[in-house]
Order: structure tokens, then C-alpha cells, then sequence
């Protein structure tokens, strides 16, 4: 093309290059000629959110169910700065997104301009990697490079801030660089040697484990299949992070469900005895070892991920591999067969008879009182959801919001295939999963996208209710109402002698008719016979819903492991107190 | 498997594409994840000046130490990283302008001290000298502690430049 283009116009050829459909994004002084170059285009559309925070949680919804890199536009200062946290929260969980910042024109850099913020200081944490495009022969480069970067490795977020005198000014438009980066060359064929080593430990196990996180998941659909073939290869018992969920089918008779600080008995209890362990994609996150010195003591450990500063971090492995999670499956899954040594049938037997007594506790057990008029469990609610979601047999979405809602979401709700549950794990940003679920249902128009939430949680970003009623997204808000920050309540109570500071959520509004105000459909259930029927209504409702579910508020997120505390402490049920059950005053300061 | 619990010093040097805000990642990254760096150097190594090296000093554990080397080898900039005492034997030098101001016997003592560590005289003034020392880092802060005494007034170190002995390159 002629070096006669607008830098806007070069920036939204780079995009199309890049395949970008979609764009999140929210208008301002800044980004007015890229917005003009959007309006005179259709290649790419564009969808307001309302808040620049909500932009990239869309974003990283988007990225989540499809696969490819979702894609944020913002203004400078407050459009930068709101877009942060969204930022951090894809780098936590490792989300390709690229969020293009506008910025003060290149001559006012520096000046305290007004809307002027140092937005590539700002986000160098929080970011994979950031860009401030300063002579237009650069900025073809750094989107084609700022795609590479986000996508590729283990991805995350790039921010290319963009000055309004470069995308007014004309630029030259280049091809990808054929050559990719010059320095970034992450590495994603692993060691074969590693490999035959990790496979003949896993071969000679007696109680092994198999730990997959988030990194199967991004590694594609291939590495999440892989994976249930190995699983099914070894017959060995399996779990899985809160990132990780969908990659084994949860119907998987082998796949124990989630670890960690709410998860299984039957999983925390096999990551303790397994006396071999592979990790795969997953970074030994606090949430998942609990106590570092108890974090499976007797096991031989094998850490397979993409990123080399995740391995040995936390916890000392034998086997390191370095790779990408499905080239490292094809690999682990040839060196097995490759190998005519037999694995232990008889001890492996015994460790599946060992695995099935713990699951005989039931720790996901819960009483619901039938009765009419009587409260609602939250976990009843989310079973209800899951069965009759399932009847429906369409494909489901899930994304929510952060605390114990989440928490009983993924206790509760199966999934059966990667990219379908969106959650904010590493991050834990409460506000997450209202504009993810707008991203999912962009991604997936005929799709049902359900937003699980709190009802304190879906307050942080209830501005996105305006974007789902412009797009006419029939996104389906589940609101579990229990009138408290509920999982701070429960640590309150079981850390802090039950004083409830600042918990209560008073003065809640009214969400059936909030839910009207935004042009979407409101319902609401207040005791157990009437539950059925507002999830029926709500999934039979073709536009957008919230459904206000008044739940137990007492009621509290089991099994835990108390922070600071090890798997084989772990507390089942609400008989067992807090304190006396192994937190420790080390523990108390963790979060 | 246990942890070695004890602290090394480690010279690491790395490799990054001269790029704005680089150096400010680098230390970005120490700062955030609670690193120490007790001496960094930085400056442009090829023709074009497309290529910086940066030399850091920092000390850690064992665990700590790769976590660092693995952290700034994650930085999308960053083309290589050396930990230059674990690859093989290497040699680390710095400079430092150091002055002293003093009459008399103090002034003449500290000359005679210089010229014992073969620093240079780079200005003097009848009640001053600055003085020019090279080497490693132990003996700049020999010669520092014994001029102290003397009149010690001001010093600016440039922090270590380091490279691999013989062939071996970064």
C-alpha cells in the first residue's frame, strides 16, 4: 500500500492483517482518528462497553471461548488508567489481549497534558509487553509484533500506546515481519529427553497424580485432548486448577475435580500421598499448595510449562520440562507407548481403592430443605442451574464473578470441554465476569452465556447491563444474593471471631428492577419452590436476564484448607471450627 | 528435595535490544519482585547501538538466583542472560572517582596509598586530590576504607562491567 495512508488507517489494516473481527472499546479525545477510520470501514466492528475495565474483561472473555486474541481500544489517561486493572488480570491468567491506549500527541509527552498519563510506565507490570509507537515508520511493526507477543509463549496482554499526531500523520504500512521478533523467541518444543524421563517416573509410579492448569487450555483444543488421551492411556487420577477446568471432561471417572484451597477431598488427599506427580500447565499457585513445606511431601514432581520462571518457583521439581502443554502430551504419550515396561496395575489398583474411600466422604455434600418456603442453599441453586442447563443440550458458557459464588461454580457446575468456563483466578477481580460474558456472547452469538455471580460483585461493573441491552446480547445474569461480601464474611467468621466489618451489602438495589431499567428481563427467587421455576423463565427468555436468587447468607464455601495450612488439613464441613482446625497465626497474614 | 537456604552473590549480564524503557523494565522487575541489585551497569555493545548490555549485581538463594535469571529471560527485549560465575570462570571490573581533601600529612599519606592500588591522579588542587581507580569491586572498597580516615569527601562508582574469560561469549 502507499505510504499515502493516516497512521489510524495503517493501525486498522495491521488489525485486519491480524484477523481482528471484533474491537472493545470506549471513545475519547485521544482515539478520535481511529475512531473516524473505524466508522469508515466494516471489516472491523466495534463494541462499546461502558467502562474501559470492562473493555478488556470483554476482551479476555473473547480470547477465553475462542482461542484467538481479543483486542481493546481506550483513550489516553482515565481510558489507560481504568483499563488496568483488566490488564493485570489477563497477565495473571495468561489471556492474550492487545489494548491499543491513545495517548497526548508526541510533542505534549512529558507536559502534563490534559487526558495525559505515562501509560507505558503505568503498565510495564502489567503487561507482557507495552509499546509507545513514537515515529510512524514504527507502528505497523509494533502491531504485527504486539500480536505475536500476546499470543504466542505464554501469552498476555500488549499495550501499544498510540500518540494522536502519529495516527493523524501519515505512515507507511509493512507486512508481519517474517523473522517475528528479534529477541522473543519462546521456546515450545520440549526436551525430548525430559520427556522419556518425566514418562518412565510416571511409568514406575505407585500413587501418581496427574495436576493440568490453565496452560492445557491455552495451549489449544489438540493439547486439551491429548490430555484425556493420556489420562485414559495411564488410568491415573487426575486434577485440575480453577484455570484448568474443561480440559478432562469432569464426566471423566478419573478426573478427581478441582484442588486446591476449595477443592475436593479426593484431590487434596492425592496430591498429599501421590508419591508421583505431573504438573502440567499450572504454576503451584498458593491457592493450589496451601502450606509450602506440606505441599505433597513424598511425591517425585515433573513441572511441564511453557514459561521457565514458573518451574522451580515455588516448589523444587525433579523433572523440568520446558514446553508447550500439547507438544509435551504428544511426547509424554509416545515415550509411554515407546516403553514396553509395564506400569504397576496392582499398586495403582489399590491407590484408585484408597482415591474412591475419600471420595466416598462426599465433600461437596450439602443439605437442601425441601420444604416450602425454605432458604436457598447456594450450592442447590448452582446444581439446579447446571441440570437443567444440561437438559437443554446447547453449548454453555460460564464466566463469573470473584468469592464464594465462584467458588461453588466451579464445585458444582461440570464442564466438559475447555472454553467454557471463564473465571478471574489469579487476579481475583470481583466485576470480572459481567464483561466477559459480553465477550462470550459477542464470540459466540448463539451460544448461552451465563454469568454466575454475587450480588456484591456484579455491582463493580452493573454498567455493562447498558452494553448487553445495546448488542442485544441475551446474556443470563445468576445472581446468588446472600446480602454479604460472602467469602469475606466466611473468613471473618473463621478468622475473625464473626466481626462482620463492612460485609453486609446494605442498601442493595432492587434487581428485577434494575434489570428493567436496562431493558433486560428481571426474576427473582426467594425460597426453594420457587427456584425451578426462575431458572426455567430465565432460560427460556431469549434477550438478556438477571435473576436475583435470595440464598442462605450464612452459608459457607467447604471444603477449605485453611490458609497456611496443609492438604490433609483440610476442614469439610461448617462443624469444624476455623481456628481450631489447623489456621495457624503464620497463616492469618496470608490472603 | 531440600532448599538451600544460603545466599550467593551472582554477575549477571544480559543481552537486550536497546529499546525505550528497557532499562527501566530490568529494574521494573527487580523492585516488583523484591530482588536485590547491588550494582547494575548498562550501555549500548554493538555498531548500530542496537544492543545493550546490562551487568547486575544481586545476591539470593540458590532458588531466588534462578528465578531471577528466569524472570529477565522472560522479558520480551531480553536476547540472553548469563550467570557469568556459573558459566565458567569471569573477570568484573569498575571505576571510581574518589576524592580526597586534605593538607598536610593526610594529603600526602593518601597520595602514597594511590599509587600502592595504582590509581591515577585526575585533578588536585593544593587541598584536594580526585583519584581514578579500576578493578574489582573488593579492592575499590579496600582502597576506600583506607582513605576514609584521611579525608575521604566524595566517590562515584560506576558499578561492574563484567565478560566471560577466553572465548566464550555472552
Amino acid at each position: 500500500m502507499s505510504g499515502e495512508q493516516s497512521g489510524a488507517e495503517v493501525l486498522l489494516q495491521a488489525l485486519k492483517e491480524q484477523g481482528v473481527e471484533v474491537i472493545f472499546g470506549y471513545p475519547g479525545g485521544a482515539v478520535l482518528p481511529i475512531y473516524d477510520g473505524l466508522f469508515r470501514q466494516n471489516a472491523i466492528r466495534h463494541v462499546l462497553v461502558r467502562h474501559e475495565q470492562g473493555a478488556v474483561h470483554a476482551a479476555e472473555g473473547y480470547a477465553r471461548s475462542t482461542g484467538k486474541v481479543g483486542v481493546v481500544l481506550v483513550t489516553s489517561g482515565p481510558g489507560a488508567t481504568n483499563a488496568v486493572t483488566g490488564l493485570v488480570d489477563a497477565l495473571m491468567d495468561s489471556i492474550p489481549v492487545v489494548c491499543l491506549t491513545g495517548q497526548v500527541p508526541t510533542h505534549l509527552i512529558g507536559n502534563d497534558a490534559f487526558q495525559e498519563a505515562d501509560t507505558t510506565g503505568i503498565t510495564r507490570p502489567a503487561t507482557k509487553h507495552n509499546y509507545l509507537v513514537k515515529r510512524p515508520q514504527d507502528l505497523a511493526r509494533a502491531v504485527h509484533e504486539a500480536f505475536i507477543v500476546a499470543r504466542s509463549g505464554r501469552p498476555g496482554p500488549v499495550v501499544i500506546d498510540l500518540p494522536k499526531d502519529i495516527m493523524i500523520g501519515s505512515a507507511p504500512y509493512s507486512d508481519p515481519p517474517e523473522d517475528g521478533h528479534p529477541s522473543y523467541r519462546p521456546r515450545t518444543e520440549p526436551d525430548p529427553a525430559a520427556v522419556r524421563r518425566a514418562a518412565a517416573l510416571l511409568k514406575g509410579a505407585k500413587r501418581p497424580i496427574i495436576y493440568t492448569g490453565g496452560g492445557v487450555i491455552n495451549s489449544g483444543e489438540e493439547a486439551a485432548a491429548l490430555l484425556g488421551t493420556f489420562v485414559r492411556l495411564t488410568g491415573y487420577p487426575c486434577t485440575s486448577t480453577l484455570m484448568g477446568l474443561g480440559a478432562v471432561p469432569a464426566s471423566d471417572p478419573r478426573f478427581l475435580g478441582m484442588l486446591g484451597m476449595h477443592g475436593t477431598y479426593e484431590a487434596n488427599l492425592a496430591m498429599h500421598g501421590a508419591d508421583v506427580m505431573l504438573a502440567i500447565g499450572a504454576r503451584f499457585d498458593d491457592r493450589v499448595t496451601g502450606r509450602l513445606d506440606a505441599f505433597s511431601p513424598g511425591s517425585r514432581k515433573i513441572h511441564a510449562d511453557i514459561d521457565p520462571s514458573s518451574v522451580n518457583k515455588n516448589v523444587p521439581v525433579e523433572v523440568p520440562i520446558i514446553g508447550d502443554a500439547g507438544r509435551v502430551l504428544a511426547g509424554l504419550i509416545e515415550a509411554w507407548e515407546a516403553d514396553p515396561k509395564a506400569h504397576d496395575r496392582a499398586a495403582l489398583a489399590e491407590w484408585w481403592r484408597t482415591i474412591d474411600e475419600w471420595r466416598a466422604k462426599e465433600c461437596l455434600a450439602f443439605t437442601q430443605d425441601a420444604a416450602k418456603g425454605a432458604v436457598i442453599k447456594p450450592q442447590h441453586a448452582i446444581r439446579r442451574l447446571y441440570e437443567m442447563t444440561v437438559a437443554l443440550g446447547r453449548e454453555v458458557f460460564v464466566t463469573t464473578e470473584v468469592g464464594q459464588h465462584q467458588m461453588w461454580a466451579a464445585q458444582h457446575f461440570r464442564f466438559e470441554q475447555p472454553r467454557h468456563w471463564m473465571t478471574s483466578g489469579g487476579l481475583g477481580t470481583m466485576g470480572y465476569g459481567l464483561p466477559a460474558a459480553v465477550g462470550v456472547q459477542v464470540a459466540h452469538p448463539e451460544g448461552l452465556v451465563i454469568d454466575i455471580a454475587g450480588e456484591a460483585s456484579i455491582l463493580m461493573n452493573i454498567q455493562e447491563m447498558s452494553t448487553i441491552a445495546q448488542y442485544r446480547l441475551p446474556v443470563k445474569v445468576f445472581i446468588l444474593n446472600n446480602q454479604y461480601m460472602g467469602m469475606v464474611r466466611q473468613w471473618q467468621e473463621l478468622l475473625h471471631g464473626g466481626r462482620y466489618a463492612e460485609s453486609y451489602m446494605a442498601a442493595l438495589p432492587d434487581f428485577v428492577k434494575l434489570a428493567e431499567s436496562f431493558h433486560a428481563t428481571g426474576l427473582r427467587a426467594e425460597s426453594v419452590d420457587q427456584l425451578d421455576e426462575v431458572i426455567r423463565v430465565m432460560l427460556e427468555t431469549e434477550g438478556p436476564v438477571i435473576a436475583d436468587i435470595a440464598v442462605d447468607p450464612k452459608e459457607n464455601c467447604f471444603p477449605m484448607i485453611p490458609s497456611g495450612a496443609a492438604h490433609n488439613d483440610m476442614i469439610l464441613s461448617a462443624a469444624t471450627e476455623g481456628r481450631a482446625a489447623g489456621i495457624t497465626d503464620p497463616g492469618l497474614v496470608l490472603v | 528435595m531440600g532448599r538451600d537456604a544460603s545466599l550467593r552473590s551472582a554477575t549477571i549480564s544480559v543481552l537486550v535490544e536497546n529499546e525505550p524503557g528497557i532499562l527501566a523494565r530490568v529494574v521494573g522487575l527487580f523492585s516488583g519482585r523484591g530482588y536485590n541489585i547491588d550494582s547494575l551497569t548498562v550501555a549500548a555493545v554493538d555498531e548500530a547501538g542496537r544492543q545493550s548490555r546490562i551487568n547486575i549485581v544481586t545476591s539470593g538463594t540458590e532458588m531466588v538466583i534462578e528465578q531471577i535469571k528466569a524472570q529477565l529471560g522472560r522479558l520480551v527485549p531480553v536476547y540472553r542472560v548469563a550467570d557469568l560465575g556459573r558459566e565458567g570462570p569471569h573477570i568484573a571490573r569498575e571505576m571510581a572517582l574518589i576524592k580526597v581533601a586534605g593538607t598536610g600529612e593526610k594529603r600526602a599519606e593518601a597520595l602514597r596509598l594511590a599509587e600502592a592500588f595504582r590509581a591515577r591522579v585526575i585533578d588536585a588542587t593544593t587541598e584536594s586530590f580526585i583519584f581514578e581507580l579500576t578493578g574489582g569491586t573488593e579492592k575499590l572498597d579496600a582502597f576506600l576504607a583506607l582513605v576514609r580516615p584521611l579525608g575521604l569527601a566524595e566517590v562515584s562508582r560506576t558499578g561492574i562491567a563484567a565478560i566471560a574469560r577466553g572465548t566464550r561469549t555472552i
